[in-house]
């Protein structure tokens, strides 16, 4: 068990890095507490697998340190650092029994046959993996093998962490579910940190105590899921979490007082200084949070779909749409109304990053 | 979908590949069969033997020898190129400006032809004005192939391992650069070392190729001809007369059609005979 942490780290896959698009990792300095679940969230291109690998130490980052509960690991190969990891497709040897494939790692570090025998067969039994344990590897299904990848991680006591690199990319959707309840489980037994990447949000938000939302190589948000889905720090985290995502439109600022067009629909703290008639004011608002009143924003209703308990209803403003959700049966203006937005959950953003 | 059932021209596009097939394959098989159970003293006059000549044939100690001759000669340079073949391409860089060079060089010798092979062989060995040849008795050898039974059978190992390594070693390389990181990165986590990444993820991913390859080289080994009868023509007396080069002898020095058919069919008869149960045996585990 450890805490992880990333000290400003900057990582590029080229030589000589010199614009700001060369880097892969903008910038990290992010600490992943010991013990903890969580989610590395982004879509695909943004850097994430790149941060795994540099924590595992399949990576040495260009620049910046990292650390497993303050010592400096940067320059130490991936064995020694007592990681595990789960790749997106399952990674097993195929000519070993799935016994051997667990007993593979510690073997490899030349433990004891009987302690080996015994390690194994705990961890095949909260796999539920005893009953394959003399067949040959390769000839289970995808689910069966990624079991195994996560096995040869856990059958390791001293693992600090275990990292799971998009691991349900190749599994039938009804075992998804299931094999994710397992993981969470298996976080609330064994107790080591782990950090699960993926680009589908469900899987972020059902798995992790803490979100990481990456976006473009660099950390946008750090929060539970419930900040996230809240309080956004970001437009790209408004836009990426929720569905539908989180309508922004253009906006002001006069004084203390929000406006889009004529109509007021929230406050921010006097203090707040925009340095730059250029900067770009943007207010941003859930569908959750928004709703058909006697006065607010004018709009037009431009189209209904129906998405179950929820109507989600197109309108536009201006040149831009708002979407709101309406629960199920609920009537829905025809052409013109108006919207009301609830203050609460309304953030102004200055070129993109929330203010309060 | 409708008229699908009317395109019978399509037949025309398979003629050519059957009308090839027929005149270089099946035609030719058939008019050995059609010596292998008959005895002929030309003009086309015919007496049937039934299976008189396969009974002389595989009775033959001349047959025996031949064939023993060949399986040695077939597993001895399988036995090199194949290992010899993995370890070059376990060396050799999988990016990079090297890689072409590398390819380009490990490809020359499979552009050569046979012939030349030989040639090329036999002058490089010649004991008296061969490079290879002076080196060697230069350093107090005695080395003469075209008089030695075990130079000749060196040489015409070292000659076939030369020519014939490179393709091993192309298709390993492929083997290998097929191989996903994902693989190595686990391997790296899982603490294995060298050998074991060697023993648990390459060799058994490399099966398929190396299963190509074998074949290949055991097919063409087997049935090898032109690069040994040019470099010993089957000698010093027999040691060098592998199954061709004495089927040669048989059909065209000796003129004994009806035999020479009969060791055709047979020849041809283990050839696939053992491609078979190379490969069943190799694949036997690929369904689990």
């Amino acid at each position: 068990m450890a805490r992880i942490g990333l000290h400003n780290v900057r990582h590029s896959y080229v030589s000589a890095p010199a614009e700001d698009a060369d880097w892969a990792l903008k910038h990290m300095d992010v600490e992943w507490q010991d013990g903890g679940a969580y989610a590395l969230l982004g879509p695909s291109g943004c850097g994430k697998t790149t941060l795994l690998n540099i924590i595992s130490g399949l990576l040495t980052p260009s620049q910046g340190t990292v650390t497993f509960d303050g010592v400096n690991v940067t320059a130490t190969p991936p064995d020694q650092r007592n990681i595990a990891q789960v790749f997106q497709f399952p990674v097993v040897y195929d000519t070993m029994t799935v016994y051997d494939n667990l007993a593979f790692p510690l073997r490899n570090r030349g433990v004891k046959e009987g302690s080996v025998d015994a390690r194994v067969r705990e961890i095949a039994g909260m796999l539920d993996l005893h009953a394959t344990l003399d067949e040959r590897a390769a000839g289970l299904t995808a689910d069966g093998k990624q079991k195994i990848s996560l096995g040869r991680g856990l059958v390791r006591s001293d693992v600090n962490v275990i990292m799971f690199d998009e691991p349900l990319t190749v599994i039938d959707p009804h075992l998804k579910w299931v094999l994710r309840s397992k993981l969470k489980e298996l976080h609330q037994r064994v107790g080591a940190t782990m950090i699960y990447v993926t680009h589908d949000q469900t899987e972020a938000l059902t798995f992790a105590d803490q979100v990481v939302v990456m976006h473009e190589g660099a950390v946008v948000q750090v929060g539970t899921p419930v900040d996230l889905f809240e309080r956004p720090q970001h437009t790209f985290v408004g836009h990426f979490i929720g569905s539908p995502g989180m309508n922004v439109l253009p906006g002001q600022v006069d004084g203390t007082k929000v406006l889009i067009g004529d109509t007021a629909v929230g406050k921010i703290s006097k203090d707040t200084v925009f340095s730059e008639s250029s900067d770009k004011i943007e207010i941003g608002v859930r569908p959750e949070f928004v709703k058909f009143a006697s006065k607010g924003v004018p709009v037009q209703v431009t189209k209904v779909s129906d998405a179950g308990r929820f109507q989600i209803v197109e309108t536009r403003h201006e040149d831009s749409t708002i979407r709101v959700l309406v629960p199920e049966g609920k009537p829905v203006p025809s052409e013109d109304a108006k919207l009301a937005f609830n203050s609460a959950y309304t953030q102004v953003y200055v070129n993109g990053w929330a203010v309060s | 979908m409708a008229n699908k059932t009317e395109n019978q021209k399509a037949w025309l596009f398979v003629l050519p590949v059957v009308l090839l097939v027929a005149f270089n394959a099946l035609i030719p098989l058939m008019t050995v069969v059609n010596y292998s159970v008959q005895e002929t003293f030309g003009d086309n006059v015919f007496f049937w033997e039934g299976v008189k000549w396969f009974e002389q044939v595989l009775n033959s100690e001349r047959f025996h020898a031949a064939l023993l001759r060949q399986f040695a000669f077939t597993g001895t340079i399988l036995a090199i190129e194949i290992p010899l073949g993995i370890a070059i391409a376990l060396t050799m860089p999988r990016k990079g400006p090297w890689v072409p060079v590398c390819l380009v060089l490990m490809a020359l010798p499979l552009l050569i032809p046979w012939n030349v092979v030989g040639a090329m062989w036999n002058i490089f060995a010649l004991p008296e004005t061969g490079l290879l040849g002076k080196v060697i008795n230069g350093m107090g050898i005695d080395y003469n192939f075209t008089q030695q039974p075990v130079a000749a059978w060196l040489t015409t190992v070292l000659m076939d391992v030369w020519h014939w390594t490179s393709l091993v070693v192309l298709l390993a390389y492929a083997g290998l650069c097929a191989i996903p990181d994902a693989y190595y990165q686990a391997a790296k986590i899982d603490g294995a070392g060298g050998w074991a990444v060697f023993r648990y993820i390459q060799l058994p991913k490399l099966k398929r190729v190396l299963t190509i390859a074998v074949l290949l080289r055991f097919m063409d080994s087997f049935m090898i001809y032109t690069e040994p009868f040019v470099l010993t023509g089957g000698g010093p007396g027999n040691t060098t007369t592998f199954l061709s080069i004495d089927l040669v002898k048989v059909a065209l020095g000796q003129f004994d059609l009806g035999p020479a058919a009969a060791m055709s069919l047979i020849y041809f008869l283990i050839v696939l005979l053992v491609c078979w149960v190379f490969y069943t045996l190799m694949m036997r585990n690929e369904e689990a």
